[in-house]
């Protein structure tokens, strides 16, 4: 009887320890977020995903952005995810829907800590990640800027700091905050790989001028631009 | 008979092994991909045009589209604003929509101005 106590007291404590993360995950994240993959692979199995695929989360996230942000989670998409669901006509352009946009849950320090962990785990495969990583080196951010909207037009869709720029896509100011520097340049050299439905173009940036551009948004995160707010 | 239903189980799982995405209508494609900058509607005046330099082109003008033939149409959005000499702010959409699914777009652009 006593071993058979022991015994059990000793899977509880082993399961908790090994997959608590996953438990969390499984129990209050998995109605929004997908976490076994596939990406979807139609337009309306995309509008249905509530939040963005978490299946991959350990070949995208930085872990130290992660956990901080689940405990103190703030906005990254202005008009939420998905735009389109988020918008209604104005005046002069579409506006945002503010009353449609719900503020993200929290998690204790505890729990952020242990779904951080399981979620690290979660690896996308060789054939997302793409062949090419990011070399290093910086790039002032007015010469980046020119890359970023100039050049590609980047700032269509996406704000290089608060109130400035496109709406559609994810704030860029924070982006190599929460983002490995080598998921940016997989996925701007290729954001299909990921996610077939992503309205997030391929804009073919040459190689070089990516490199330039994951360095910009590195520059941009050192100026913490999403801290003035 | 059975046979025929052999081949189109096989086709079926075929297509569902293959990576490509499935095909879809030009209505959901319009929604996914235009919106964010040509608009719910379609006039130009979408979410993101505060801030760029090119407003987008509005859709439901026949004025605006009248000069555009079909095959120019399907150049820029399969290869973006600046295969015809236009914007770098219109994406090439090659990478996310098939041909067929751009050839229904062009379609759907000429219902939207009423337009030839
Ligand atoms: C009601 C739906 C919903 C639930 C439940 C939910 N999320 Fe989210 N999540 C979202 C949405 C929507 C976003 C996008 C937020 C934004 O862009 O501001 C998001 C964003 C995120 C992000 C950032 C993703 C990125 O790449 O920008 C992470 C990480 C995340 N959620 C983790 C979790 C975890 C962990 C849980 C469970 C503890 C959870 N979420 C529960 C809807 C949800
Ligand atoms: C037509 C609008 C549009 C344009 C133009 C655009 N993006 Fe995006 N981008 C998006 C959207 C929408 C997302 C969110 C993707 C998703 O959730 O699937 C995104 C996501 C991203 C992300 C974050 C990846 C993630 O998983 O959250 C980065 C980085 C990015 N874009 C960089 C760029 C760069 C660099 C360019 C120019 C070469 C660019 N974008 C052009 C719409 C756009």
């Amino acid at each position: 009887m006593k071993y058979l106590v022991l015994l059990i007291a000793l899977s509880v404590s082993g399961v908790a320890l090994a997959d608590g993360g996953m438990d969390i995950l499984q129990k209050r994240c998995v109605s929004c977020h997908d976490l076994s993959g596939p990406a979807a692979q139609s337009v309306q199995e995309l509008w249905q995903r509530k939040g963005p695929d978490l299946f991959y989360a350990g070949s995208k996230y930085n872990a130290e952005w992660l956990e901080k942000w689940l405990v103190k989670p703030r906005r990254i998409r202005p008009a939420g995810h998905h735009s389109i669901q988020h918008i209604k006509p104005g005046d002069k352009r579409d506006m945002i829907d503010a009353t449609t946009l719900r503020p993200h849950m929290a998690l204790s320090p505890s729990d952020a800590e242990e779904v951080t962990e399981a979620l690290m785990k979660l690896k996308a495969t060789a054939e997302m990640m793409g062949t090419t990583v990011f070399k290093g080196g910086s790039i002032s951010t007015s010469f980046g800027e020119m890359v970023f909207d100039k050049f590609n037009g980047c700032m269509a869709c996406h704000e290089i700091e608060p109130g400035f720029g496109g709406l559609s896509g994810p704030e860029v100011y924070t982006a190599a905050k929460r983002y490995q520097a080598d998921y940016l340049v997989s996925f701007i050299t290729n954001p299909q790989a990921w996610n077939p439905k992503t309205p997030m173009p391929n804009k073919h940036v040459s190689a070089p001028n990516i490199q330039k551009i994951v360095q910009y948004l590195q520059a941009l995160a050192r100026e913490n631009r999403d801290e003035k707010k | 008979m059975r046979k025929n239903k052999l081949f189109l189980t096989l086709f079926v799982s075929l297509l569902m092994l293959s990576s490509a995405a499935w095909p879809d209508d030009a209505e959901d494609n319009y929604k996914n991909y235009c919106w964010q900058c040509h608009g719910m509607t379609g006039d130009g005046m979408g979410l993101n045009v505060q801030d760029m330099s090119v407003q987008p082109r509005d859709h439901t003008s026949a004025k605006a589209m009248g000069g555009r033939s079909d095959a120019d149409l399907f150049k820029v959005i399969k290869e973006g604003g600046l295969a015809i000499d236009k914007s770098v702010l219109m994406p090439p959409w090659r990478d996310s929509l098939s041909d067929d699914e751009i050839h229904d777009l062009v379609k759907y652009l000429r219902k939207l101005c009423q337009c030839s």
